[in-house]
């Protein structure tokens, strides 16, 4: 028990110590995995919304290969954005290799997937009798595809928050890809990773400690949008 | 443009999963008059409703809805047609209102519920504002316009559908067991604001009801249907007081039959 | 309606996302002649080494360096690809291969550590300086014994010294954790098992997992690290130019004190021994 009091004391020093390379860390951390998220959102959600509300030729099959790419591991996507940003890769002429846009675009490869299956699920189970009721009082289908849409906010945010966690959480793909250096690529997870096996067990669980409580916040900020939407503001 | 009849239908088949579940030869429902539509469970109520409210195209026959036919497609050859031919149906759509058996409210206040077909046909702020609260006048609901629609009783709910059908001032008003669960006040609140939209703008009105009572109070004309198929129509005193056929006899005697 | 607002939102959030990452960039500094990247190990960036070294080099040339440290088997293929400028292994056998496949020119030795056996305090392996007899022992007694299994420096030597004694090592004793250096000590501190480490690994986790040394300072202990440059006529856009300024300094009188003072105040001896003498 010695061990995780030792770890609330590391987080405390970390925070209220203002170093520098500290809340470097943090703030690379939230602008790679939120830029990320941002990303996949804008990109996710109407893919999500087209094979959740339209009808087409192997729509069942690309929602299924969305679910099945929701569960890569993220090392693997660390692996060949590795390979395709690497100097003898396809794109390694624009050297984003070790930089925050290579962990940017690993992290977006990984939830991209996740934002459009769940939404695509979201949609396909609301959509069927909030079309009807829109049809049914004469909206058009443009109309009724943004009604069915506005009725699924709660689940959308609910999609971008699971797309952040994943992403805040993941070490495999931005290892790879950033290299951790310090002062450049070292995020919370990377930074955990280095220090747990030099044996800096207390700062590492510090930085744990930290990189939960960061999570938390986002995530409360994306619940209070979230409930916002429950009652309705039109 | 005005019609005798709101709706014609000719030789309808609709089915279901490849059964059958309606049939009618003929069934005409006159403009300006409030038609009951009768029949034990399963007779095929909902699915003439739908019918009616141009959700579905029938299998096979003709639907006549004020004067127009939604499903004839123009120039093309799948039935239903394409994105001219849906555009000409969201129009006829729009002078009619369903409000069915459990509603759905959308997440929002009451207010913007009601709103909604409004805001769908792009009405201008102030006849919104003004349709609505005269809806909400006839319905009683002006004491829960702010309150979110989803956390009312059910039949706050059911009025708060029937408000958002009658601020849409249709021109046919579809109802599916509108008062089936509600309670006596809840009821009689109902009827009256049926009541008035008609006596106030001589709307058609289809009442789909298991109440016998409730089509005699409201009823001018009456359609019975029964395992599917059309039994019995005409005016309504000569249904209730002289029943032609054994299953509408059955019927209004409260026997059951299926 | 709603959705705009969350557009809106959505947006300037994202405005100032891409504005934060642009200056982020910015200030990290990327001129490309001016930073090379350094493919390293973990062992020797454990070590702690880096910290001292590469500010001092960055101080003399005005270039950055970029470690990347991860085993050495992942730090030769990177380079193979060209994504490094220079790299600094210590696998002689692998070094070779890897200049003579054409990817690496101008190797030079730079310094030395050694490796020990180490193992529980409670052991009872008998000490000396014979790594192979100790292995011979090891495999007879079914001792447990930690590898780290990838393709490190140290498992290179590792294998080399089972080749010497002859065994191939197998079976439930002999655990293969394909980890780093640091991990692989935590594993044989938490089992009781031998495992042969860096010196400076030991020393830098010794509080952490008290192990005792069985056997050091013998021939086949000894740990040489390499430079190599990245080949420019292979990797079209390497920072050769910089790599060759690194090789020069490390293996300068400069270079070669840094090397050869550090640990001196941490442990009390100095953890690595420079010898930039040859190739």
């Amino acid at each position: 028990m010695t061990d995780f009091g030792a770890g609330l004391a590391a987080a405390w020093r970390l925070i209220s110590s203002f170093d520098r390379e500290f809340y470097g860390i943090v703030g690379l951390s939230l602008a790679v995995s939120l830029t990320a998220v941002l990303l996949a959102t804008l990109i996710g959600l109407p893919v999500g919304a087209a094979l959740g509300l339209r009808e087409f030729r192997g729509r069942a099959f690309l929602t299924r290969v969305a679910y099945t790419l929701a569960g890569l591991p993220p090392v693997v996507a660390g692996l060949v954005i590795y390979l395709l940003l690497s100097r003898s890769g396809p794109f390694g002429a624009l050297g984003l290799l070790f930089t925050p846009w290579a962990m940017i675009i690993a992290q977006f490869t990984l939830t991209l997937p996740i934002i459009i299956s769940l939404t695509a699920g979201a949609l396909r189970t609301t959509a069927g009798a909030v079309r009807e009721t829109a049809i049914s009082l004469g909206a058009t289908p443009a109309q009724a595809d943004l009604t069915c849409l506005r009725e699924a906010v709660p689940s959308l945010l609910a999609a971008v928050m699971t797309a952040y966690g994943r992403a805040a959480a993941e070490v495999g793909a931005v290892m790879m890809v950033g290299g951790n250096i310090r002062g450049e690529t070292r995020v919370m997870t990377t930074a955990i990773v280095l220090e747990t096996r030099q044996g800096h067990f207390d700062i590492a669980l510090g930085l744990g400690l930290v990189l939960l409580a960061l999570s938390f916040i986002v995530n409360s900020l994306l619940h209070r949008l979230q409930a916002g939407q429950g009652a309705g503001v039109y | 443009m005005a019609v005798a009849e709101a709706y014609v239908l000719e030789d309808i088949v609709q089915v279901r999963g490849g059964e059958p579940v309606l049939t009618l030869e003929r069934l005409t429902v006159a403009a300006g008059r409030i038609t009951a539509v009768l029949g034990p469970s399963g007779a095929g109520k909902t699915t003439l409703m739908r019918l009616l409210a141009v959700l579905e195209p029938p299998a096979q026959g003709r639907l006549v809805c004020l004067g127009e036919d939604p499903w004839a497609a123009t120039g093309s050859l799948t039935r239903g047609g394409g994105p001219v031919d849906e555009g000409r149906r969201v129009a006829l759509r729009r002078r009619l209102a369903l409000v069915s058996q459990r509603p759905l409210l959308l997440s929002g206040t009451v207010a913007a519920n009601v709103a909604y077909g409004l805001r769908l046909r792009g009405l201008p702020r102030t006849e919104t504002d003004a349709r609505v609260a005269w809806a909400f006048a006839s319905c009683g609901l002006t004491a829960l316009a702010r309150r979110a629609a989803r956390s009312l009783s059910g039949g706050e709910q059911q009025r708060v559908a029937l408000a958002r059908a009658l601020a849409l001032l249709p021109e046919v008003l579809l109802l599916d067991e509108p008062t089936a669960n509600l309670d006596p006040a809840n009821v009689a609140a109902i009827e009256r604001a049926v009541a008035a939209a008609v006596a106030e703008r001589g709307l058609t009105v289809v009442i789909v009801t298991h109440n016998i009572n409730q089509a005699r109070r409201l009823a001018d004309d009456c359609v019975f249907l029964a395992g599917g198929r059309l039994i019995e129509s005409g005016g309504a005193q000569d249904f209730f007081n002289r029943p032609r056929t054994p299953e509408a006899q059955a019927f209004l005697s409260g026997a059951m039959i299926y | 309606m709603l959705r705009n607002r969350i557009r809106a939102k959505s947006l300037s959030l994202a405005t100032a996302l891409v504005v934060l990452l642009i200056l982020a960039t910015v200030l990290a500094g990327c001129g490309h002649r001016k930073s090379i990247v350094l493919a390293t190990t973990t062992s020797t960036q454990d070590s702690g080494l880096l910290d001292v070294l590469l500010p001092a080099f960055t101080a003399k040339t005005g270039i950055t360096v970029k470690p990347i440290a991860v085993g050495t088997g992942e730090a030769l293929a990177m380079a193979k690809r060209g994504d490094a400028d220079v790299v600094l292994v210590h696998a002689r056998a692998q070094e070779d291969a890897f200049i003579a496949a054409g990817d690496g020119v101008d190797r030079r030795d730079v310094m030395y550590n050694d490796f020990v056996l180490v193992g529980p305090a409670d052991g009872t392996l008998p000490k000396g300086s014979d790594a192979v007899a100790a292995f011979k022992e090891i495999a007879a007694r079914q001792y447990p014994f930690v590898t780290r299994a990838d393709k490190s420096g140290t498992y290179t030597k590792e294998m080399a010294i089972w080749a010497q004694a002859g065994i191939e090592p197998k079976g439930s004793w002999y655990v293969q954790t394909g980890q780093g250096m640091g991990d692989s000590l935590r594993v044989a501190f938490e089992k009781g098992a031998y495992i042969l480490a860096d010196r400076g690994s030991y020393l830098s986790l010794k509080d952490k997992y008290p192990l005792a040394i069985f056997v050091e300072k013998g021939p086949e202990l000894r740990n040489q690290y390499g430079v190599i440059a990245v080949n420019p006529k292979v990797h079209k856009g390497v920072n050769y130019w910089g790599a060759e300024q690194f090789i020069n300094w490390i293996t300068s009188p400069d270079g070669q004190k840094v090397i050869g003072e550090y640990g001196v105040d941490k442990f009390g001896q100095p953890l690595f021994t420079p010898n930039a003498a040859g190739k």
